[in-house]
Parts: structure tokens; sequence; C-alpha cells
């Protein structure tokens, strides 16, 4: 994963409450065996107009809006299926963080392992960026904060692990493969009273 | 290990610590079992392949193929009918990855493949006790076993097969209580929906929910697997029931169950999966029984319920005023009366035989109407086998209704089970998001039998007349000439 430190970038503007993953990616889109080239999938069915021509309402195909690395978006933001596809989908359209007043527990965690920063702030700051689409955010992750043009600084809660890991680049698989001696420590004591439901298991 | 009282979860969580959290890291939690399904699984396993690495412990990953399979029969030529090449191709990559790696497979000739959360349990994989991950956001339902089951990303997935491990935050914990008796003709997702309607579509956010309670413990073992199955539509990753006689007789004697003396001692341990007297939540809900009704979503997420015999929301919410625009209602309409184009029965919230045999009860002697589509789908081939021994597939076909092949069919609708752009839904599913079914379809949540109902009367309607009466000797006769 590349490190994350900083994005400085207008923001685009998706004002729905409880925008879920299949908005994010449809499911007809997750046949693929592959991460890459979601981005054109995304938000498929809210891009396009009745007639299939590419709405020029939508906010992901305005030209302003081509180069934004920030989604600011309505509360309960990567509700519902936990395909990672979404996360997958939304960076490769070049998003590197999405706001909103709170985020979905399994998004969330997804969006973390792809270098996508999800960031949760106070109600009253994400309605006013919610108001203003375009204006342009500087995001420090090693401060945890988010200065507004005006000057303003909101600062969002992001654990010190999460916040290593983005900083640093840190690829959790490998630091759960360098557990392995305490997994296989809990594996042979624990595990021990356990072997009879695997047994049947097999 | 300590005297201080503690939640089923916390016992569960306790219990699977390889390293405590702190404040400069997630602990780490071992995985008793791991499913694997063809759509969340490629690019975990890409990932192994990219770093040279093998599955930690094959023999606690079990897959099986659901999504994007077909639920019609193969051809004269034995060729499956996928939707497209991709999909095709994206099982025979699972079938791969299961021969490479050692993983056991429950492919299309195993007698016991099904939806992932219907065939788990069903095969007494899912136990007590046990922390359950799959790829897939309705792992929530083995929680119904008392087992801390939820959801992980692809990332996860390639964690869990390289590690068996998952970094992970304590969650909090929601105790929701439901007391008293449901009111005859409303099952457990009408309580679960009622309970979403309640505490929002993100009530549950960073909690993992113990559904407790008089009504909760009259439930069958399918109908828990409903309630949890459901816990993520209020944004919890996890639902919990604790384990209890009902538990203990529904694995009796399931093939992956323990057997013999060794599930005497299995029980004796389950037993002690209980919330301790004097423990505390962080929140608690509690919720009346007998104040629940017939209830299906009216909108474009699962906390958007009403009483069949009620009326959509009118006011000027904006969020409403949108899924109102998108379903076709008017503010204030009544919900019932409103015409259905197709009926789907299926998915792993509803596709158990309890499940089937409910709307079956609803479809026996009567007729599909005209305008409506109607599918039946069971959720595993054991589901499906126990149905046709008990002539289910001849009633549902007798009705005028499709019986297909075990799948998770039209509710993520990605094997080609489609309902059409502005088509009205009654499902049994568990999403009801805008495109969920199909690009522009309509979906309304609903239980197998309300889906049934409505199926007869081409309109939403309250199940509860078809369940107390049965049809007139001629009418299904006098149906068919409509």
């Amino acid at each position: 994963m590349q490190p994350l430190t900083e994005v400085v970038s207008r923001t685009v503007v998706l004002r729905e409450r409880n925008i879920d993953t299949d908005q994010i990616i449809p499911a007809r889109f997750l046949t693929t065996t592959q991460r890459k080239g979601l981005g054109k999938h995304a938000f498929n069915d809210w891009r396009a107009l009745a007639d299939g021509s590419p709405n020029p309402e939508f906010p992901f195909n305005r030209a302003e809006n081509a180069g934004a690395r920030i989604l600011v978006a309505g509360r309960n933001f990567g509700c519902g299926s936990s395909r990672e596809h979404a996360p997958w989908a939304l960076t490769d359209l070049g998003l590197r963080a999405v706001i909103s007043a709170e985020i979905a527990d399994i998004f969330r965690s997804n969006a973390l392992k792809n270098g996508l920063l999800p960031i949760v702030l106070d109600g009253a700051i994400v309605d006013e960026l919610l108001d203003q689409p375009g204006i342009e955010l500087r995001i420090d992750v090693a401060q945890r904060s988010v200065t507004l043009p005006d000057g303003r600084v909101a600062h969002f809660p992001l654990d010190a692990f999460a916040r290593t890991c983005l900083l640093e680049g840190v690829d959790q698989l490998g630091y759960l493969l360098k557990q392995d001696a305490a997994i296989a420590r809990f594996e042979s004591t624990r595990l021990e009273q356990h072997t009879q439901e695997f047994r049947h298991a097999r | 290990m300590t005297s201080q009282p503690r939640t089923l979860f916390d016992k569960l969580w306790d219990a699977h610590i390889v390293t405590p959290e702190t404040e400069a890291a997630p602990a780490i939690l071992y995985v008793d079992l791991h499913l694997i399904h063809e759509v969340t699984s490629p690019q975990a396993f890409a990932e192994l392949d990219a770093r040279g690495l093998p599955v930690r412990r094959p023999e606690r990953t079990k897959g099986t193929l659901d999504h994007s399979t077909p639920t019609l029969p193969a051809n004269a030529n034995g060729q499956l009918p996928y939707v497209n090449d991709e999909a095709r191709a994206q099982v025979d990559t699972l079938r791969a990855n299961c021969r490479r790696f050692g993983v056991e497979l429950f492919d299309y000739d195993s007698p016991q493949r099904g939806i992932v959360h219907v065939m788990g349990p069903e095969l007494g994989l899912t136990q007590p006790g046990q922390t359950i991950v799959c790829g897939d956001s309705h792992t929530a339902t083995h929680g119904a076993f008392g087992a801390l089951a939820f959801g992980i990303g692809t990332s996860e997935v390639g964690h869990v097969l390289a590690t068996q491990c998952l970094l992970q935050r304590k969650p909090k914990t929601l105790a929701i209580e439901v007391n008293g008796a449901l009111p005859p003709g409303v099952g457990a997702k009408d309580l679960i929906l009622h309970v979403i309607g309640v505490i929002g579509v993100n009530g549950g956010t960073g909690h993992v929910i113990e559904y407790r309670g008089s009504a909760i413990r009259a439930l069958s073992m399918e109908q828990r697997m409903t309630v949890c199955n459901m816990s993520i539509e209020a944004g919890a990753r996890a639902g919990l029931i604790a384990p209890d006689d009902v538990t203990f007789d529904y694995l009796r004697g399931r093939p992956r169950a323990p057997q013999g003396d060794a599930f005497g001692a299995a029980v004796e341990e389950w037993k002690r999966l209980r919330t301790d007297e004097g423990a505390t939540f962080d929140r608690e809900v509690r919720i009346d029984a007998r104040d629940i009704q017939p209830t299906v979503t009216w909108g474009t997420h699962p906390g958007q319920v009403a009483a069949v015999s009620a009326q959509v929301p009118g006011g000027d919410d904006a969020d409403d005023a949108k899924a109102r625009d998108y379903m076709g209602w008017e503010a204030n309409a009544a919900v019932a009366g409103r015409a259905v184009d197709v009926v789907f029965v299926g998915s792993c919230t509803n596709s158990r035989l309890s499940d089937l045999r409910e709307a079956a009860g609803v479809l026996r002697g009567r007729r599909v109407h005209p305008r409506v589509r109607m599918l039946v789908v069971p959720g595993s081939e054991q589901v499906k086998r126990e149905a046709e021994r008990e002539g289910i597939d001849r009633i549902v076909r007798d009705a005028g209704a499709e019986w297909r092949e075990p799948g998770c069919s039209m509710c993520i609708a990605m094997n080609g089970d489609l309902v059409g752009a502005g088509q009205l839904a009654v499902s049994t599913s568990n999403r009801n998001f805008e495109g969920r079914q199909g690009k522009g379809a309509r979906t309304v949540l609903a239980s197998p039998a309300t889906a049934a109902a409505c199926a007869v009367a081409g309109e939403i309607t309250d199940p509860r007349p078809y369940l107390t009466t049965q049809p007139a000797p001629h009418s299904a006769a006098q149906l068919e000439t409509v």
C-alpha cells in the first residue's frame, strides 16, 4: 500500500444519506476476479439517465470534478454489502478520502486497507461541506485534521494503528504474518480443547 | 477466568484473543471457521499467490458456490446457463483455488451445496462459541447459534486464509430485548424489520447486537437465523443469540457437529455461553412483541419500514421523499393495495425449509395472480430435497410459480435472475436498496407468508387472512380460467 500523509483537493459532494455499497458498485459488476478497473462502474446507476446517456448533473460526470480526491457524502456512507469492490471502485476513480458524519463499519475497515481514508466529522461541519461542493480541503493524516478554506481546522478520530498503516504504507497482512509465533502458541494451547469440533469437520 | 460478569459477546471475544488490543494496535482475533464463496475470494487467493503463501489451516475454510450461480438447471449438453463468461470463470477460479490450496469445496456435484449461510448451519459446521467469518455481510446469520460471526472484506479474507486471524478493535454491545408473544401470523421477518425500523438503518453501527427476551427464546433456530441475518441492515456487523435447548436440538446429529459423547460434552461447554447476571451492555433497547404486525419495507433501505396496514410516510424529509420517488409512492399512500409484478421467496434470510413451508401454506390450492411472476429458490440442495419430499415444489408449480435450483438468485441479482426496471418486487431477501434486484427495480422486503399472499393477491396485502382460511374447494380451478 502506498503511504498516505496528506490529501489536498477540491471536494465532490453526494448529499444522499445511507449511500450503500450497491450504489457505489452494483452487484452485476462483481463477477470480476480482479481488483482494478472498477472505477468505470462506480455509481453506475446514478451516472446515466433513463435513456442511457450520461446524467450531466451527476457530480462524477462533471468536468470540474475530474481529479478530485475527496468525497463528501451524507450520513451512514457505505452501508450494506461487505464488498471490497466499493473502495476499489472509489480509489480507481482517484479518491483518497471520504468524509461523512457516519461511515459504515465494514466499508470503513475495507477502505483503510486500500489507502482510502474514512473521515468522520461532526454533523454540523459535514453539513457545511455538503452545502459547498468544490471547496478545497487539506487533510493531514498525522495530525488527524481537515483544514477548511477559511483556516478552521476539524479533527477526526483515527486509531493509532490505522494512522501508522496509512502514514507508513504498512501492509496489514505482512504485520499479521509477523505474529506467527503468537498465533501458533494460541493454536497449541486453546485449540487443544476444541479439536473435537474440527475432528468432525474434516 | 474473571469474576466480573460478562456478556455473551465478551466471552466469545475473550476466548479468541491471540494478542489483546492496545492503544497502538488492534487485537488479533482467531477465526474458528472461515466460509468462502466465488465472489469475494478470488482476489484474496491472488494475494496469497503473489506472496507465495499457503492457507494456514485449510481444514478451517469451507467453500461453496452461490452468488454467481445459475438457478436454472443445466441444458441437454450439461452446460449451466451462466449470465456471462465472467461468472463462469469466477466459479472456475474458486474451484481451482480450493483444489490448489486444499480447501473443501461444496461444488455442484455435492448434495450439500447451498447459500453459504444456509449450508454452514445445516451441516453443523456452525457451532456455538465459534468465531465465524466470511466475505459476506450476512455472516451475522451464524450468530443465531451463539457464535461471533461477521462479514469481512476481501483483504481480510486473505488475512484469514494466510494467518487464520484478523486485526480487530473491540466493538460495543447493544442488547435488543424483545418480550411478549408475537401475534398470530407475525413471524421472525416481521420482528427484525420492526426492530430495524425502531433502531434505524445505522442504529447498530459500531455494535454487536445480542437479541434477548422471551420473544427471541420462543423462536425456532431457522427463525433466529432470519433475525440475526439482518443485523447488518441496522449497521451491526454481528448479531448474537445465546444458545439453548433449541440450538442444541437443532445441532444434534448434524454431519459436521460433534457426535455421540462428544456432543454431550460440547453441550456442557455451550451452556456457559450466556450473558452473566449483572453484565452490562453499552446500549439497551426494549421492544414489545405484541406491537409487531406483518411488516414490510416501503423505501430504499431496510430501516424504511411500515406495517402492511399502515401508510407510507408523508413529510418533507429529503431521504424519505427520494425513496418515495424511486419506489413510485405518493406521500401518505396506503401500503396495502399496491400492484405487485414479481415475488421472490429465497435468500440467506428466508430460504430454509420452514420459510418454504410458510410460503407453500399460503399457495396451497391457490394461484399466483396472472400479472405476477413468482420465483421460489431453496437455500440449499438439502432444503430443495426436503421440500420436494414434502411436495412443496408441486404446490409452488401448481400455483404458477417457478421452482428453481439453490442459490442467492434474485436477492443480489448477479446471476441473471433480475427484476425489471420500474417493476415492484415483494421479496423475502434482506436489501431493498435502489437497483439491488436489477437496475431500476423496486423492492419491498417481506416475510415468506406476506410474499406468498402478495403473489396470490397481485398486490401488497396482509397475509393473515391467507393463513387462517383455506381456499374454497373450486377457487383454484376457477382462477385458472382468469
